[in-house]
């Protein structure tokens, strides 16, 4: 019962529109089962959503809830089995053979053999960039990501909030209008992961992109977020859509405000209800 | 007076013993020493039969002294005293022109081409070969088999054939010994390779498509790279049986020249004291050529910045 209230919620919360319209993303009855030994495993089942340009949307739920699968099929790391899915108008691969995305994955996934500068120039190189022209996008997009000076240092070199800091300014370098983040301050130290996030929702501020953002941090995906999407497990599905309706230029400080609060107290009641469903 | 005592560190043989075997130097020096007085005692112990016999003959009476002097300077001994494999070095090595082809220099310079000749084309194959193995799925599956059953054949079964069937249609010298010490010194590096082409995780080849790479992008960018250390290991075994296979093809080739010759003439003529200086050369030879490739490692590994 406490589901299908959910489930009509949500209906009414997918309706109003966020972000400046035009469909980015739009996904429709997709499934993914994988083939195992022990038999079919149900990572998504019949997943409907539409992320719009400009959007910030965050997937949320707990481990095995298909957020990461959902990112990785968008991104072509994935096929579906069922179902359809377009990005920017045309199926994922013709999408990731135009890098229409950047991707940000759980772990830095630095090259350990190249400087934190080479790492950042890595895809400009393979999307055959002028020397110059590279040394200057890593110039300006270190620069972004504060880490001016750390150019000619090594990986090892650096902490770990650094290292993911390098991979953010990796995917931003080629400027794709659309970024896709798996967890990617899921390793990290709280206090670090604020001074991220609240980088990162300037970045998204000042450039407009289109993010899709992993998480299972309830703060983390209302903070950031201008849509949740609400994930439960077995089989991976979406049981809520919830629209997050604060301000853009929010600080830290907002956590502590009623509307925050409110949305946060709606994304634990989702995910409890797909929790309750499982059991 | 702690203060006092800490001010003047007294430096005693006693102190400076502790630094030696704190580093390296001391139980190198201890271990080195080990082995001369074991080789000494087994010259007198393997030489002794041969000479008490002789005293026996001529009815001669011999002190122990006597005996281990003598089994020390013999012209043939079983096991030849080191300072007898030093000088004979010292002339070979130092006294003899290096164009004599009684040069050991001569000889090392022999073998070390077709070393080095064979290294460089056994390295090259054993790349391609693994190349071939990580990026075409019918070679993985029917190369490996093959690359592992080459390795099975003794060497020396197999050496006296190459020079021969090479002979005959006209290769001689440096090519036949270089082709053998390729047959042995691909293998490792396959193998190597075959790893370290595959070593880069899920991760790394995800990034890679995410920016839809192609190929070829894929294995300069990310496979070769990741490869290199597989590589070094790999390199350092080959060349030193590629050194082995140089030796090995110079055996049947009617010993005209090389350390391999040097051997060969050596056992034809019962001259141990050759013998054991070209087994010398041959180690140092193999000591001096795995240092190198260590040494290149390092190199490389500066330039990607492996912690040291």
């Amino acid at each position: 019962m406490a589901l299908e209230a959910v489930m009509r919620q949500s209906e009414a919360a997918a309706a109003p529109e966020t972000g400046t319209g035009k469909p980015v993303i739009q996904v429709e009855d997709l499934s993914l089962t994988f083939e195992t030994a022990d038999g079919p495993v149900y990572a998504l089942s019949e997943v409907k959503l539409t992320i719009d340009e400009g959007d910030f949307v965050s997937f949320i739920g707990p481990s095995g809830c298909g957020k990461t699968t959902l990112l990785r099929v968008i991104a072509d790391l994935e096929r579906q089995t069922a179902g359809r899915i377009s990005v920017n108008g045309v199926t994922p691969e013709e999408a990731r053979l135009k890098r229409a995305y950047g991707y940000v994955f759980q772990a830095p996934a630095l090259y350990p053999w190249r400087t934190v500068e080479r790492n950042v120039m890595l895809p400009l190189e393979i999307m055959g960039m002028s020397a110059a022209e590279r040394k200057e996008r890593a110039a300006r997009y270190l620069d972004l990501v504060n880490l001016k000076g750390f150019e000619k240092k090594f990986p090892w070199q650096l902490s770990g909030g650094m290292q993911q800091r390098v991979s953010i300014a990796r995917a931003l370098c080629f400027e794709p209008d659309l970024l896709l983040m798996d967890e990617p301050f899921g390793a990290l130290d709280e206090i670090t992961r604020d001074h991220l996030n609240e980088q990162l929702l300037r970045l998204w501020e000042r450039t407009g992109k289109t993010v899709v953002f992993v998480t299972h941090s309830i703060p983390e995906a209302v903070f950031l977020s201008s849509k949740i999407v609400v994930m439960s497990p077995r089989p991976g599905r979406i049981i809520d859509v919830i629209d997050c309706k604060l301000p853009r230029d929010r600080t830290l400080d907002i956590r502590e405000s009623q509307a925050f609060a409110e949305i946060a107290h709606r994304v634990r009641e989702g995910l409890r209800a797909g929790h309750s469903y499982d059991d | 007076m702690t203060t006092e005592a800490l001010a003047t560190p007294p430096v005693s043989a006693r102190g400076l013993l502790a630094r030696a075997f704190a580093g390296r130097s001391g139980p190198l020096a201890v271990v080195i020493l080990a082995i001369i007085v074991l080789w000494y005692a087994g010259a007198v112990w393997l030489n002794a039969p041969v000479l008490i016999d002789g005293y026996e003959r001529r009815d001669v009476d011999w002190s122990f002294s006597q005996l281990a002097g003598d089994a020390m300077a013999m012209e043939r001994p079983i096991l030849p005293a080191p300072h007898q494999v030093v000088a004979e070095l010292d002339k070979t090595i130092l006294g003899t022109s290096i164009t004599s082809k009684r040069s050991l220099v001569y000889h090392a310079w022999v073998t070390l081409s077709s070393t080095l000749l064979g290294f460089v084309m056994g390295t090259l194959l054993g790349i391609v070969l693994a190349v071939g193995i990580v990026h075409v799925k019918t070679l993985d599956r029917s190369l490996l088999p093959w690359v592992i059953a080459s390795q099975t054949i003794p060497i020396l079964a197999i050496a006296p054939m190459i020079i021969v069937v090479l002979g005959n249609i006209g290769f001689t010298g440096l090519v036949p010994k270089a082709l053998i010490s390729m047959y042995l010194c691909f293998f490792p590096v396959t193998i190597g390779m075959v790893k370290g082409l595959r070593a880069p995780d899920p991760l790394q080849r995800d990034l890679m498509r995410t920016y839809s790479a192609s190929t070829n992008q894929v294995f300069w960018k990310l496979r070769w790279p990741s490869s290199l250390p597989f590589l070094f290991a790999s390199l350092k075994v080959a060349i030193a049986i590629s050194l082995v296979g140089a030796i090995v093809g110079e055996l049947p080739t009617g010993a005209q020249a090389g350390i391999g010759a040097r051997l060969l003439v050596g056992s034809y003529y019962g001259q141990t004291v050759q013998i054991w200086a070209a087994l010398l050369t041959a180690a140092a030879m193999a000591g001096l050529l795995v240092a190198a490739m260590g040494g290149l490692e390092r190199l490389v590994n500066r330039r990607m910045g492996v912690r040291a």
